[in-house]
This record gives structure tokens, C-alpha cells and sequence, in this order.
């Protein structure tokens, strides 16, 4: 495969944009602060990809407003995933593997306050049978957690620990929306929200956008990177069955799979992991099926427990992976991206630094 | 690294139809995946990949499909992509598809698009108002009707132009069984006696809302050679451009996206004379102008010219270029898989598969899509012969 590396990240997470669904207002700084970081142009980037949701937006189309972000003229080489912007990613890397590109630029966005978030989501199911019932996602998480307690798969204890470590990471972090100093006790001692989860468990309901430069490290628009970038060393996605009654919600068998494609061996030394998991028990769900040790630190940024912009929350964990590879607090970082009911979706991209 | 060769070897469609109350999305997909499968010879075991494309979500109602089809479609404990990019999504999914094979990844790529407009109401979907975004609240027709006005006045075609276009598509339909519209009799005149919708697009010049999908099998070269493959319909090369809805000096008749990605495309394949070099050509014409527009914005006309190819019989199925030998977008549109029609029947014409409609000895044919506001182009070259790029 070809050596390609992440070269700029940015982001814009916050509880509520005062702006337009579409997030072009957001888009702009994020793009400025990429060309910042690399001092390329829009004439360095050989292929634009970005990910999006029509329904959060609540209209059709609603990426064909945000390319207003990209500028008019020249027309680029675009294409577009109604998906996590994680999976943006992952074509435009395939694009760079075929030698069409030897750049891309890519970005998601998101405005999940426009709605209810949680009662949105319960259009991804089964039209004919499920979604006339309204299975929200949270209820849906909290009938996954309850499982997990009945069975002994974890305890309360355990989801509090992901809780108060998410909370606390995210103190570091300027655009966590949920932070703050926080015990395990602390976690216990609030009210249940979906029981057996409490609010501290689900991730908080976020807007934003992120964008991210990778290239070839052939190319010679590579040579005038500034210093930092991350070889991206293992990249793949796998899918599960949507039916929650088909298969076993303690488990997310895409997640290994996707994992053992990215290259990740059992016991591989993986300094930091960026796990998407919107609820507590899913980061546990997730640590298993791709092999995690006790010697990884789990989600430095807070994770989606401390902001979780739909759309660009997966592109995001790739970002936080990457920023701890630029500064050499990780030499490999593992990052992850869901999405789907109960963690149908998954993508594992591993990042190393250069040696 | 370079680019591996990679063909469509397997192509699936459903009977296109204004309604299909008797099967459900899983079920509507199935038909065109497992005629696809079929034709390629293989089951789900032999997919490495499965890439889903539709335009928006609001026309079925549901959000992010496929999700909720990953069991049907086979692409359970495998990588799942979802394509969006508005009316061209058909043919970009088909190219991210091939990008799956030709990155090297993956050696066996199911990829299928669809529309069920009939779950929804594709005009409402369409129509939700933006804040400072020019309503479409006339649907497609009314979007598109000035942006032809413009065109007959600069160019000066004579008015039966655009009813020669849907005279032809119509009975080209005739010829493809799965065709939605098969309206016997359809000529120059009874289309321009039929009523006038958006002056100056007649009724009979505007395509259907259908229900329909389309799904390909593409394979890695090793594949097609150790199966003994018949007729693989190479990718020569293929090519996406967008541009914004509005800018300053935008030409929405003639876009630049479009011209740019025919410039680059044609460069990549090495024709220098589209009009000489390419066959037949499959090219998203929803509203029956839209061909002469297209022929120029594509460079196989001068530009003001491409309604006399119309005019001659050129793009007739008898002509030098024949265009949309199966119907066209004119004859059926499920929006999502418009696109992907159009790529799938440019490989079935080089393949010598389309049947009644096939234009003999096609070497080497185009396959075309756009969408938006002629903002996003996606297009391809198959042939019948290994590309030599």
C-alpha cells in the first residue's frame, strides 16, 4: 500500500451552534486553521470527501450547501458518505491508494441540537417493524447495559470508572463540552438517567464540525509539510446486523474484524486507543473486541463521553489519535469510529509515529 | 503504486416500475443483487465488499438505509460504504466501488444503488424550505426549465429539438424490458401535442418517478482471468467534479464541472475525438434537452452545436453515437440508481449483454451522471478490451 500520513486536524465542538445545519459558518475556520497548520491551499488537495446527515440537517442535499465552505472555482474532485466523516476518510485514503490523488482534504459536520438526537436516530431502524415503536438510542444503550449487568459482563462500578476517567481526561481538552474533576463516587451518587445508565454515561448531545489533510508520503507536495504527521499504518471497517434480536449486543464482532484488518494483533503495543463510544459500557464492549491491555491509556481527549458531534465525532477520535502521535506522547495510537444501533458500525485506523 | 486494472463483470437490474407495493427495500434490492450475482457467477461468500448508494434519505423516509439492509444485501461481517452526492450518486457509488478494487484492497466489490420514491413523496423531500437557498418548491422541472430556455436561445435550435430527444428514448425503451415507460408509438408529434409542463418541457420530456435498482460486480484483474471470465467490461478511467450551486459568472447551462471532468476523463482513456473514438454513451437525461446540453458540455459537439447531432440522427441507436440505447433517465428513474443505470448499461453495451438495444461491435462506451444543481458530475469509460493505462 501507499505510505499515507495525517498532516492537519481541526475541530469545533460546542452544546449549540447558533448557526445554519448545513455548518458552513463552521466549516470555514476549521478549513482556515488546515491550511494554518500545512501552509498548502485549496490548489494542494487532489480529492475533498466530506460526511453529513440529511436528517440532522432536516432537509435533502444538505452537503451540497456546505461545498459553499470549499470555494467556487476551480471545480474539485468531491464525493460525499452519509456517514461518519470517519468513513470519509477511508475513501479518500483508498482514492490516494489508487494514485487519482496524493492529497485529501475531509470534513464532517453536524447540527444534533436542531432535534431530538436520540428520537432522530430511531429512523436508522428497520422501517417496516422497528421504527413505528420508536426505540430511541439511549433506551436502546441502556437495554444493552442492563444485559451486560444481568450477565456480569461489568458492574455499576465499572461504567461509573469510564465515566469519572472520561470526565476528568477532558479537563485538557478546550472543546470537551462535559468535563470536570470527577470520582467514581461522584459518578454513583447521581440520579439514574435510562437506568441503569446515568446522563454522565451517555454522551452528551453535541454540534460541530472537524476536517482533516492527509497525503502521500510520496508526493512531493509532501516535502513541504511542516514537520508533524502521522503515518496512518492500518485502516479498515466492518459491519453487524442492524436487528438488536440477531445478534448478541455484549459483543461487537465488526469492531475485532476491523481491527485484525487494520493489522492489530492481540497484545499489540498500542500507546493510546480514541474509542467512539457514545455510552460507558460500549468503551468496555469495544477494549475487548480490539484487544486492548491495561497499558494503553483509553481516550486522553474525554472521548465521546465528553462531546460527540454526529458526523464528525469518529473523524474526531482519528484527530485526537493523531495530535498524541505529532507530539510524541504516543508512538502508536489505535483510533476508532461507530456507528449504527448499539456499535453496528465500526472503523479502526492505527497511526504511528515516524521512527 | 499503481492503479489495478478492474471490470464489472456481473450487472443486475429490477423492472423499473412507478410503484413496487409487492416488495420491501431488502426485497427491492435483492432483485437487482441477485441478478448481478448471477451474472457474475458467484454468492455473498465471494464478496469482499459491498458500497450502497441512494440520494437523499427523505425520499423513503429512512435514515441511513443501510444500516438496517446490511443482512439483506450480504454485507454483514464485511466493510459497508454509503455514497451520497445528490443525482450522480449512481455513478459515484459505482466509482468508489472501483476504487476498492483498483486501491488494491479488495479483489470482489458488490455495489448496488436504488430509489423506492413511492415510500415517500420525492417532491416534499425536495422541497423543504431552506433559509437563503433558492426554493425548489417546482420540483426538478422548475429548477431545470430556464437553464434550457437559455440554451435554445443561445444556441438557436429549432423548438422539436428537445421532442426528438424523447421521440427517440422512448422507443429506444421499447427495446429494454426492465424500462419503466414503454409507450408504444411515441413520436415527434404526440410528444410535442402533450402538455406543457415547465415551457418549454413538455410532459412527455420529463423523466418518471420510478421505483428501481441496479447493483455491479467488480472484480480485480486476477479474478476475471482465473475465473475465465467472458466479457468483463474494463474500466478505462473515470472521474468526479462538483462545484458550488452559486457563484458569480456560474454557466449553468454549459458548467465547468462538467467540462473539466470530460477534459480529464478523455485525457486519462487517451481519446483525443470523443465523438470518433467512443461507441455509445449513456447520459443522465432527465429532461429531454438535457442530451444536445450534455453533447456540448461532454465535447463530442462545438458548443451550440450539440442539437444538430440530435437533429441528424447521430445519437440515434442506428447513428455514429448512439445515446441511451436502453431509454435513459427519460424512460425510468429511480433517482438514487439512475446513475448507476447509466454506468451499469455502458458496461452491458461493451460486454455485447444489452439485448434488443445493443448497438453492434460497441468497444468502448461512456457512462454518465450529474446532479444537484449541475453541480456533481460523475462519469466512466468501460471497453471491451483490457485498458492499456
Amino acid at each position: 500500500m501507499r505510505d499515507v500520513s495525517v498532516v492537519g486536524f481541526a475541530q469545533r465542538q460546542m452544546r449549540e451552534f447558533d448557526g445554519s445545519p448545513n455548518c458552513v459558518e463552521l466549516l470555514v475556520p476549521v478549513l482556515g486553521e488546515l491550511w494554518e497548520q500545512t501552509g498548502w491551499s485549496k490548489t494542494d488537495i487532489g480529492f475533498w470527501c466530506s460526511g453529513s446527515s440529511d436528517y440532522l440537517a432536516g432537509r435533502s442535499f444538505s452537503f451540497v450547501t456546505a461545498i459553499d465552505a470549499l470555494g467556487a472555482v476551480p471545480p474539485i474532485s468531491e464525493s460525499h458518505v452519509e456517514m461518519d466523516a470517519a468513513w470519509a476518510l477511508y475513501e479518500a485514503w483508498l482514492k490516494i491508494q489508487t494514485g487519482e490523488a496524493d492529497s485529501a482534504l475531509v470534513y464532517g459536520f453536524g447540527k444534533s441540537s436542531a432535534s431530538p438526537l436520540r428520537r432522530t436516530l430511531a429512523l436508522q431502524l428497520d422501517p417496516y417493524t422497528v421504527t413505528p415503536l420508536w426505540p430511541d438510542t439511549v433506551s436502546i444503550a441502556a437495554l444493552q447495559a442492563r444485559l451486560g449487568l444481568d450477565q456480569g459482563a461489568w458492574d455499576e462500578k465499572a461504567l461509573a470508572e469510564v465515566a469519572a476517567r472520561s470526565r476528568s481526561a477532558a479537563v485538557d481538552n478546550e472543546y470537551a463540552i462535559r468535563k470536570g474533576a470527577t470520582s467514581v463516587d461522584d459518578v454513583l451518587a447521581q440520579p439514574l438517567f435510562a437506568d441503569p445508565l446515568r446522563r454522565w454515561d451517555c454522551a452528551p448531545v453535541t454540534d460541530g464540525a472537524a476536517g482533516m489533510i492527509i497525503a502521500a508520503t510520496d508526493a512531493p507536495l509532501f516535502d513541504r509539510v511542516r514537520e508533524r504527521s502521522a503515518a496512518i499504518t492500518g485502516f479498515a471497517h466492518h459491519t453487524d446486523a442492524s436487528s438488536l434480536g440477531l445478534r448478541d449486543l455484549l459483543r461487537a464482532p465488526s469492531a475485532a474484524a476491523a481491527a485484525q484488518a487494520a493489522g492489530v494483533s492481540d497484545g499489540a503495543a498500542i500507546d493510546v486507543a480514541e474509542l467512539h463510544a457514545p455510552f460507558s459500557h460500549q468503551e468496555l464492549i469495544l477494549r475487548r473486541e480490539l484487544g486492548l491491555g491495561d497499558d494503553t491509556e483509553i481516550n486522553p481527549s474525554g472521548g465521546a463521553l465528553a462531546a460527540n458531534p454526529m458526523f464528525s465525532a469518529g473523524l474526531v477520535r482519528i484527530g485526537e489519535a493523531a495530535a498524541r502521535v505529532w507530539s510524541g506522547r504516543a508512538r502508536t495510537a489505535l483510533a476508532h469510529a461507530t456507528s449504527g444501533p448499539a456499535l453496528q458500525q465500526n472503523l479502526v485506523c492505527v497511526l504511528e509515529g515516524a521512527s | 503504486m499503481s492503479k489495478q486494472r478492474a471490470a464489472v463483470i456481473g450487472v443486475g437490474q429490477t423492472h423499473y416500475r412507478a410503484k413496487r407495493p409487492d416488495v420491501s427495500m431488502p426485497g427491492l434490492l435483492r432483485e437487482a443483487i441477485d441478478r448481478a450475482l448471477e451474472d457474475a457467477g458467484m454468492t455473498f461468500a465471494d464478496i469482499d465488499a459491498v458500497v450502497v448508494g441512494k440520494a437523499p434519505d427523505l425520499f423513503e423516509g429512512v435514515m441511513m438505509p443501510e444500516l438496517f439492509l446490511a443482512e439483506s444485501i450480504g454485507a454483514v461481517g464485511k466493510p459497508l460504504l454509503r455514497v451520497h452526492t445528490a443525482g450522480s450518486v449512481g455513478g459515484s457509488t459505482a466509482i468508489v466501488a472501483a476504487s476498492l478494487v483498483q486501491s488494491g484492497v479488495h479483489k470482489r466489490v458488490l455495489t448496488v444503488a436504488y430509489e423506492k420514491q413511492s415510500e415517500s413523496n420525492a417532491m416534499w423531500a425536495l422541497s423543504v424550505p431552506v433559509p437563503f437557498t433558492m426554493p425548489v418548491h417546482a420540483g426538478a422541472g422548475g429548477y431545470f426549465a430556464p437553464h434550457v430556455r437559455a440554451y435554445i436561445r443561445r444556441s438557436g435550435a429549432p423548438s422539436e429539438v428537445g421532442a426528438m430527444v424523447a421521440a427517440k428514448d422512448r422507443q429506444n425503451a421499447l427495446r429494454n424490458p426492465y424500462a419503466h415507460l414503454h409507450n408504444e408509438g411515441t413520436t415527434v408529434e404526440t410528444v410535442l401535442a402533450s402538455q406543457m409542463l415547465w415551457d418549454p418541457v413538455r410532459y412527455d420530456e420529463t423523466c418518471p418517478s420510478s421505483d428501481g435498482a441496479c447493483a455491479m460486480v467488480i472484480a480485480a484483474e486476477d479474478v476475471v482471468e482465473t475465473r475465465g471470465v467472458e466479457a468483463p467490461a474494463w474500466i478505462h478511467g473515470q472521474v468526479m467534479r462538483s462545484e458550488p450551486l452559486a457563484y458569480s459568472e456560474r454557466d449553468q447551462v454549459n458548467p465547468r464541472a462538467g467540462r473539466d471532468a470530460a477534459a480529464y476523463l478523455w485525457k486519462q482513456v487517451g481519446i483525443t475525438d470523443p465523438l470518433e473514438e467512443i461507441d455509445c454513451a449513456e447520459i443522465y437525461v432527465p429532461f429531454s434537452w438535457f442530451e444536445p446540453m450534455w453533447m456540448e458540455n461532454l465535447g463530442f459537439a462545438a458548443e451550440g452545436e450539440g442539437w444538430k447531432l440530435t437533429e441528424r440522427g447521430v445519437t440515434a441507436l442506428d447513428g455514429s453515437l448512439p445515446v441511451n440505447m436502453s431509454g435513459g433517465v427519460l424512460s425510468s428513474n429511480p433517482i438514487g440508481a439512475s446513475g448507476m443505470i447509466r454506468f451499469a448499461e455502458a458496461a452491458l453495451q461493451v460486454r455485447g449483454r444489452a439485448g434488443e438495444h445493443q448497438v453492434d461491435g460497441a468497444r468502448r462506451a461512456l457512462g454518465h451522471a450529474y446532479g444537484g444543481g449541475s453541480q456533481f458530475f460523475a462519469m466512466w469509460v468501460v471497453g471491451s478490451e483490457k485498458p492499456t493505462n
